[in-house]
């Protein structure tokens, strides 16, 4: 049995059909791409493992537990953290009310304070704006206070939905510098990406995603060279 | 004139408490909750109930009496509003929003009518009145319940501020307000936070109710409609979903209808208020401290 487990999962949208026997795993301590085109069911696979949507049929499990019957919010006290797409920041308020948030679920202050000190040390930028209102942030610093949010909440599986989208490429190399430290913290990765260059770079494996099913999985290291994905998304 | 300024204010210090719980549901859910004022009213009667339930209670007319008087209100009216939202507008949660604002005025009518057939029609005399001796600040008459009443208004305010600001459970508030799905990422229990403001509104609401059926020694089934109203005209004066903007609308309106009132005559207190309110609409839509443009219903 793997850590986190998805077999043969068919999730709809009203009558639209977003995944279709979808299965797939993660091993605890990995970073997995989910790779794949506009539509194919990178984001709904990764709210599906957030709870936000519900499946039709198949299984989720992950540590042994059954995700589907769990609420969002109970999720996220157990250590399945998601980092939405478009960051999601709150824009009115502070930089450390944000990160403040990230601990919502976390019991002792202490363990707020000690995480929140670490993600100013991941991310020094965001010490130097703490003050200042989250939407004054650049694109590339809100996206490393949204990650920074959610490591807040001592994630056990962190889900990153496009963290490099409309980043330059510079800070889209800072973005994935910082996945590889999470990592380094023994933090589980799972990250959507329509960068497949860029997602390959940090991933131990990943899959492709057609039409709400996978369509190829294996190393990051052989599918970087795979003519398929070569072809279908790295640019020929 | 330091009269006028002075009765302004008093009458505005009721107006914010209610506009407070109004802006704040607001704020969360984006509803114009046409009920609100009815808690104001409900909290006036639930106050009414013990003091005509417990024997001997009415006698006891110090400040610290009624003080604990609204306390008990408080938590009633909060658990009041707690209710409605779980029955009718929580079902309503991906209803257009018309749904729900008509389900609003529904609620209304339903407690106003509701109070009308328990305690009849006619305005109860309030068993517990609180006087005292007058006071004279800057040449101005005002009596110490007044004072009382006004201090207690200020010490709810700058308590829900505090707890607004500085709680993680005000975060949580101030977080879905602005992103609901974003705050679910987080571990916010949303439903549960909604909860909450509608405690913390409808209480403030019932305490600004029972202040005023002791103070106006009368209460009456409809005495919320039109609170009501003026707390949504101090709501949008003030900028409507920002906690500051609902206190200085308060006392704003109160003031402008203090002012109003001196100046073309006390029968002219509503057209004044509601032509601010009208003036702000066409004008200022955001009110005074509202920076983002106001989604409009």
């Amino acid at each position: 049995m793997s850590w986190l487990n998805v077999a043969a999962i068919s999730l709809f949208y009203g009558r639209i059909q977003a995944l279709e026997d979808l299965s797939f795993t993660i091993e605890q301590g990995e970073v997995v791409a989910l790779l794949g085109n506009n539509g194919a069911g990178k984001s709904t696979t990764l709210n599906l493992i957030s709870g936000l949507v519900r499946p039709s049929s198949g299984t989720l499990t992950w540590e042994g537990r059954d995700l589907t019957k769990i609420a969002p919010h109970h999720l996220v006290a157990q250590g399945i953290v998601q980092v939405p797409e478009g960051r999601r920041i709150f824009s009115t308020m502070t930089v450390h009310e944000n990160l403040q948030l990230g601990g919502y679920r976390v019991k002792e202050a202490a363990v707020i304070a000690e995480r929140i000190a670490l993600a100013y040390e991941l991310m020094p930028r965001l010490h130097d704006r703490r003050d200042q209102q989250g939407g004054t942030l650049s694109g590339g610093e809100q996206q490393m206070l949204a990650i920074g949010r959610a490591l807040v909440s001592g994630p056990k599986l962190l889900l990153l939905d496009e963290p490099s989208m409309g980043l330059a490429p510079l800070m889209v190399n800072q973005v994935m510098q910082l996945i590889s430290a999470v990592k380094e913290q023994g933090t589980t990765v799972l990250v959507v990406e329509q960068n497949a260059k860029a997602a390959l770079r940090i991933a131990d494996r990943a899959y492709v995603l057609e039409n709400g099913t996978v369509s190829l999985s294996g190393p990051a290291s052989q599918l970087v060279t795979d003519s398929r994905v070569v072809e279908a998304y790295l640019g020929g | 004139m330091a009269q006028v300024l002075l009765n302004g204010l008093f009458v505005g210090s009721f107006y914010a408490l209610v506009a407070l719980g109004y802006s704040m549901v607001y704020g969360i859910i984006k509803l114009l909750n046409f009920a609100h004022g009815d808690l104001y009213m409900l909290g006036a009667y639930i106050g009414f109930v013990v003091l005509t339930g417990i024997p001997g209670a009415a006698e006891v007319a110090s400040v610290p009496a009624l003080l604990v008087l609204v306390m008990i209100a408080m938590l009633t009216t909060g658990l009041f509003g707690v209710a409605i939202e779980r029955v009718a507008y929580r079902p309503l949660r991906w209803a257009p929003r018309l749904s729900v604002l008509i389900t609003a005025v529904g609620m209304s009518f339903t407690l106003e009518y509701g109070i009308r057939q328990i305690f009849g029609a006619s305005p109860k005399a309030y068993p517990l009145r609180i006087s005292g001796g007058l006071v004279s600040v800057l040449g101005a008459q005002i009596s110490v319940a007044q004072i009382s009443l006004m201090l207690v208004a200020a010490l709810l305010m700058a308590v829900l501020a505090f707890y607004v600001n500085r709680t993680r459970e005000g975060r949580a508030m101030r977080a879905i307000a602005l992103d609901s799905r974003a705050s679910t990422l987080m571990g916010i229990d949303v439903n549960r936070t909604i909860s909450r403001v509608f405690f913390v509104g409808s209480a403030l609401a019932g305490a600004a109710g029972v202040m005023a059926g002791a103070f106006y020694g009368s209460i009456d089934f409809m005495m919320g409609f039109s609170i009501g109203l003026k707390a949504f005209t101090a709501a949008v004066i003030g900028g409507i979903g920002n906690l500051y903007g609902a206190m200085l609308g308060g006392l704003t309106l109160g003031l402008l209808e203090a002012v109003g009132t001196a100046w073309v005559g006390g029968e002219w207190r509503d057209v004044f208020s509601f032509a601010c309110l009208i003036l702000f609409l066409t004008f200022r839509p955001t009110g005074l401290l509202g920076a983002r443009v106001v989604e409009r219903m």
